[in-house]
């Protein structure tokens, strides 16, 4: 059905797609724990700016990856001095750029879940024996795991979708940083690769019409499973 | 085991206290609705601080000047009036929660012992979500009783209860204070309740 070539597209977009939300994760759990349970001086504008790729022109975000990440920027040239490390032009930067995109939208998904968590439920761990932590782990985190998965499936459908940064940062590189939407993009500019302008398309819809129906049954399932279990 | 309690916290205007002593058997905090009993078993459980005072039992000091004790070494086993079981976890997990955590030089009570006093042996596979209120009620006290606490908190242990379970969970309290000799903090706003139950009464917002 897929070409060698189509198969290597959706195997990059796969890496891409699953290397950023995992290693955005942490980062955007803190995130929202912070958010959700916190009240601090600059709460809003750590609100905002964890937003603004939302709402930011991604070729705006991506300029600004290339400022901060390219070979004479404060963050790429240091990455490259310490570690030999770039992230232009390859699929790693691809995967920043698309864990950037889809950040907000993994807090929004972990932030609502940790806000619906009983607090007292803490407490009531707390008196039981347990320490902060422990509380944490046992009582808190398996609370807001729903929450979790959908961020991670929401980020993810995110992430194989982004466009606009990503080619702004790391170009569009068959075989490298070429991901689906970029590898569409490439296929409309050639005559007669419309079949697979519509072969791409269709997986692309497939890819995030499943992401969201999941992510949606996750979520449900908590609450159908208490109300299933609530009489 | 003597419990010498003097604690005090300002919540905006009013400020929420009590000073007494107890010996074992059930100490009702007695008072009507709205004068911080709850904030004061909060304060014993450590789940609220203090402004000032002092909080002992059985010759260690939970909260003074110098010490505050975090909830979790306290020992103090909390009944609270919703039950509050873990909605993840099934019964048996939600009873053996505070078990794991204890010292096992503490423990008094096995998991069956529990069970059988409490007549929840044919619950422990169950959800709480599909427990009824005395049900719920009963697994609440396992719990707190398994984590081999010193003292036991209990903040309205009946109310969502209707008459029948209230008595059959009285019957349960008594044999604590009985059987068990474990001493109790009981706050409620009823009369024939503390009446009933209590061993001494310490009247609180008077």
């Amino acid at each position: 059905m897929l070409s060698a070539e189509e198969w290597g597209i959706v195997a990059l977009s796969l890496k891409v797609g699953g290397v950023a939300v995992l290693a955005t994760l942490p980062l955007a759990f803190a995130l929202a724990w912070v958010l959700a349970r916190y009240r601090f001086p600059g709460r809003l504008l750590l609100d905002a700016l964890v937003h603004l790729p939302l709402v930011l022109p991604p070729v705006v975000t991506g300029w600004l990856l290339l400022v901060a990440f390219g070979p004479l920027g404060p963050i790429g040239s240091r990455l490259q001095e310490w570690l030999g490390v770039t992230l232009m032009f390859r699929w790693t930067g691809a995967a920043l750029a698309a864990a950037i995109m889809a950040l907000p939208l993994m807090v929004r998904a972990m932030r609502l879940s940790i806000e619906g968590i009983d607090r007292r439920l803490e407490g009531a761990a707390r008196t039981l024996g347990a320490g902060r932590w422990h509380a944490f782990r046992t009582v808190s985190l398996p609370l807001a795991l729903p929450g979790v998965l959908a961020a991670l499936v929401l980020g993810f459908a995110r992430s194989i979708g982004e466009f606009g940064a990503t080619i702004t940062f790391v170009s569009n590189i068959p075989g490298e940083t070429q991901t689906l939407p970029l590898a569409i993009y490439s296929a409309l500019q050639v005559p007669g690769a419309e079949a697979m302008v519509t072969r791409l398309a269709l997986l692309s819809v497939a890819l995030s019409l499943g992401a969201l129906i999941l992510s949606e049954w996750l979520v449900r399932r908590t609450h159908a499973e208490r109300a299933r279990h609530g009489d | 085991m003597a419990i010498d309690i003097d604690v005090e916290r300002r919540f905006g205007a009013s400020v929420i206290g009590a000073q007494f002593t107890a010996e074992a058997g059930l100490t009702a905090l007695f008072g009507p609705s709205g004068v911080g009993k709850t904030s004061l078993l909060n304060m014993v459980a450590g789940l609220l601080r203090p402004d000032r005072g002092h909080i002992r039992i059985g010759g260690r000091t939970l909260f003074d000047g110098a010490t505050d004790l975090p909830p979790e070494a306290r020992r103090v086993g909390y009944v609270f009036q919703d039950g509050r079981l873990f909605p993840h976890r099934r019964v048996k997990a939600n009873l053996l929660y505070g078990w794991r955590l204890a010292d096992p030089a503490n423990r008094w009570m096995t998991l069956d012992e529990a069970a059988d006093f409490l007549g929840i042996g044919h619950l422990l596979g169950r959800w709480p979500q599909s427990l009824s209120g005395g049900e719920a009620q009963r697994v609440a006290i396992g719990r707190a009783l398994l984590a081999a606490p010193q003292i036991l908190l209990m903040d309205e242990p009946l109310s969502s209860l209707d008459a029948a379970r209230r008595d059959d969970i009285m019957t349960v309290i008594e044999r604590i204070r009985d059987e068990l000799k474990v001493p109790i903090l009981y706050v409620s706003h009823d009369r024939a309740e503390v009446d009933r139950l209590a061993t001494q009464i310490v009247e609180v917002g008077k």
